[in-house]
């Protein structure tokens, strides 16, 4: 039996992509371009603009003389490849092998497949039906060979169905770009009049090698079927997952214990092939009554340690119902991330951040009292205490050094707590303040440290900071905030304490 | 004779300190010497390492002056990218500070915690992760037999523990290897200088297994701990000169 390729073409595959994104642009003129040689060149543009006159390869600057209010956006150079790459994904739903044709095609291999959707001529126009409401303006061709549905699809109608054996009659009629040829070769040809394939199909083909060369025979033979022509199919990524279907249902916590160790120990071995580790993991219970219970789980960093990554869930399987019994597990790893493979130390020296036995001890902490519990503070370029420093991730590098200048108490009050005070004037540090019901005399004290707010974050007074110390040695931070004025706004407030 | 005898007595106690939970092999000598004269307490004079330390504190205040000293001993354990955790109630941190100590702040692990029974839930979890330095937990009281597991758990992986207790209802009995309770003290400066000088701390070393209790005046000075006399009492006198 012969083979079967269906052949689409995305006749605006970039500004259809981009139409779908954003649906007020059906109406409007607008180009892709991307800088070349210091100039803005169209790379793609949609039907509006080409119905006025721009095309593709225009200088931007051209276009937007034909429309002034042209709209443009910038392309990527990948980003055909990308969309392709997606869409044959989606065409696998039509036939197991399908490939990408870059720049603006598909190609299916559909031998077999059309019966199930009831003849080709059917298959192909829900094809084209789906792909239209989806958005995209296509054409679509099968034939026995890939040459022919490629020339069929870009020089045909919007659906071609080319007969078994009988792709050579279709290609008369075509021109020879139909054929996949160098644009020399098309050049040659169009000079000696040759402007459709059935004016030099039959001529010796010695001396179409020696007019033309061999490529020209090559394409000619791929595209009538005499020579065999495969395409590579995309490789679809296969999910993590991993199910245990039950057949008694289970209500035990061991029992689940067990099913999840089965299922962990599958995904963490085929995580372990691919160099990969696993940072978030989801666990779904489907129950006999037809409810769905799942527990997920994180991780700090990419894991496939099957026992790590247990521990972390044996901490949520007591809020797992299973009620009249779980039927069937599912383990997803919905977020995977390449296994760095740290190197052990080899001697006595105690490990860093990138520890992996920290990462796993903070990972128990994360899944039993919540992650907003651990922090990890790293300096903040900022003068105002309280935004000093920020939280950071575990390993997120510092960009700026810690502030060493000025001394800083090692405990502070989440809010600065208003106090009573006996102040000379005008900047002398206080002589005593009450604290807590007790008065402490100041015997030395330092300061003042003047610290401004930052206008452009928030308005206020300014601070005046001393470091004082009573009678017992104990040591304070106090602040005056404002300055000393007739109306006697300012108050003075105890921030921290000094070791 | 009696010379031999002291030998034996001396190889004895040297093979009953492991059985103890002192671990020798742990020693770090950049911390006794700038611990100066409290080392001469412990058994062996060296800070014992791998276990877990008690400090008892009053107040604010003095939990700020115990986290002082702790730090201080912390500044010398902790190696080029050593890493800790601080179990407690992260509010009151100020992490900047740290550096003064000689810890970068980075390099400190905060968990924010207030039920005790998670404090020591965590502190046992922490303890036993062999990656880090030190496991530093806040908490008001520590039953004994919460201490022994934590005793235990450091017994394994020789990580040290420090837990500040602050204004502990009893002083129950614990596996603490130590427990210590830090005061401040007046500062001194030369006469007619402005400012604050160096901190002083009343260091009392309560209990020690197998050491001698001791009580020292300290000045902590760039990163060591330095022996002060004790301070006659001096009037009191409002110094209205500052720096």
């Amino acid at each position: 039996m012969s083979k079967r390729f269906v052949s689409i073409w995305f006749r605006q595959l970039k500004t259809d992509w981009l139409t779908r994104r954003q649906p007020s642009l059906k109406q409007v003129p607008f180009v892709l371009v991307l800088p070349d040689h210091g100039r803005m060149i169209i790379t793609a543009a949609n039907e509006p603009a080409k119905i006025q006159g721009v095309y593709t390869g225009m200088v931007l600057a051209d276009a937007r003389a034909i429309i002034t209010d042209l709209q443009y956006f910038d392309d990527e150079p990948g980003r055909a490849a990308i969309l392709l790459t997606g869409l044959a994904e989606w065409c696998i739903r039509y036939t197991p092998a399908a490939a990408t044709d870059t720049p603006d095609g598909l190609l299916l291999e559909v031998t077999g497949c059309a019966h199930l959707w009831g003849g080709e001529e059917q298959y192909l126009t829900d094809i084209a039906k789906r792909l239209h409401h989806i958005g995209y303006d296509i054409s679509i061709a099968i034939a026995d060979t890939i040459g022919a549905a490629w020339a069929m699809v870009r020089f045909g109608k919007k659906i071609n169905i080319v007969e078994p054996s009988r792709q050579a009659d279709a290609l008369l009629n075509l021109p020879p770009q139909a054929l996949r040829l160098e644009a020399t070769i098309i050049e040659r040809l169009e000079k000696l009049g040759l402007r459709q394939i059935h004016q030099f199909i039959a001529m010796p083909r010695t001396a179409l090698r020696r007019r033309f060369g061999q490529e020209l025979l090559n394409q000619l033979d791929k595209a009538l079927g005499l020579e065999e022509e495969t395409i590579q199919p995309i490789q679809p990524v296969v999910p993590y997952q991993e199910k245990l279907p039950c057949l008694e249902p289970i209500v035990t916590a061991t029992g689940i214990e067990i099913a999840l160790q089965h299922l962990l120990d599958a995904v963490c071995n085929r995580l372990q092939q691919e160099q990969k580790g696993l940072r978030l993991a989801i666990l779904k219970c489907y129950r006999v009554d037809g409810k769905m219970i799942s527990v997920d789980i994180g991780t700090l960093r990419p894991s496939c340690n099957s026992r790590h990554l247990f521990k972390l869930f044996e901490e949520k399987i007591a809020t797992i119902e299973p009620a009249l019994g779980i039927e069937l597990f599912i383990l997803e790893a919905t977020a995977t991330e390449d296994l760095s493979t740290v190197q052990k130390n080899l001697f006595g020296h105690k490990g860093a951040l990138d520890d992996i036995e920290l990462a796993e001890l903070l990972d128990r902490m994360a899944g039993k009292i919540g992650a907003q519990h651990i922090h990890r503070f790293i300096p903040d370029e900022h003068y105002w205490p309280e935004r000093s420093f920020k939280k950071a991730a575990l390993n997120e590098a510092l960009a700026t050094g810690w502030k060493v200048s000025n001394p800083r108490p090692l405990h502070v009050l989440p809010r600065p707590q208003l106090i009573n005070v006996t102040a000379p004037v005008p900047d002398y540090p206080p002589m005593n303040f009450r604290y807590m019901g007790n008065l402490h005399t100041i015997i030395k004290a330092d300061g003042p440290e003047r610290i401004e707010q930052e206008w452009w974050l928030q308005q206020g007074r300014h601070r005046d900071y001393y470091i004082v110390e009573d009678e017992e040695g104990k040591r304070y931070w106090l602040f005056r905030s404002g300055h000393y004025d007739v109306e006697k706004t300012y108050r003075w407030y105890l921030h921290g304490f000094f070791a | 004779m009696t010379a031999t005898k002291a030998d034996i007595i001396a190889r004895l106690q040297k093979d009953i300190f492991p059985l103890q939970g002192f671990k020798t092999a742990l020693n770090n000598t950049a911390l006794d010497k700038a611990l100066g004269p409290i080392k001469n307490a412990f058994p062996g004079n060296h800070f014992p390492l791998g276990v877990m330390h008690e400090f008892i504190s009053d107040s604010k205040e003095t939990v700020a002056v115990t986290t002082g000293f702790v730090a201080g001993v912390l500044a010398q354990l902790i190696q080029d990218d050593g890493v800790m955790i601080w179990i407690g109630a992260c509010k009151n941190i100020f992490p900047p500070a740290y550096q003064s100590f000689g810890i970068a702040p980075d390099k400190i692990i905060f968990i924010d915690l207030q039920k005790e029974k998670q404090i020591c839930w965590a502190m046992e979890e922490a303890l036993k992760c062999e990656g880090l330095v030190a496991v530093i937990g806040e908490m008001q009281e520590l039953s004994f037999n919460a201490s022994r597991r934590l005793q235990l758990a450091v017994e394994q992986s020789k990580v040290t523990g420090f837990i500040i207790r602050n204004n502990p209802r009893s002083l129950n009995t614990t596996a603490c290897v130590t427990r210590w309770q830090i005061t401040s003290l007046r500062s001194r400066l030369p006469e007619g200088m402005p400012g604050v000088g160096f901190p002083r701390w009343k260091v009392s070393l309560l209990k020690v297994r197998n050491g001698k209790p001791g009580s020292w005046d300290i000045e902590f000075v760039a990163g060591r701990f330095r022996q002060v006399n004790s301070i006659p009492a001096i009037p009191l006198q409002v110094q209205q000169k500052t720096g």
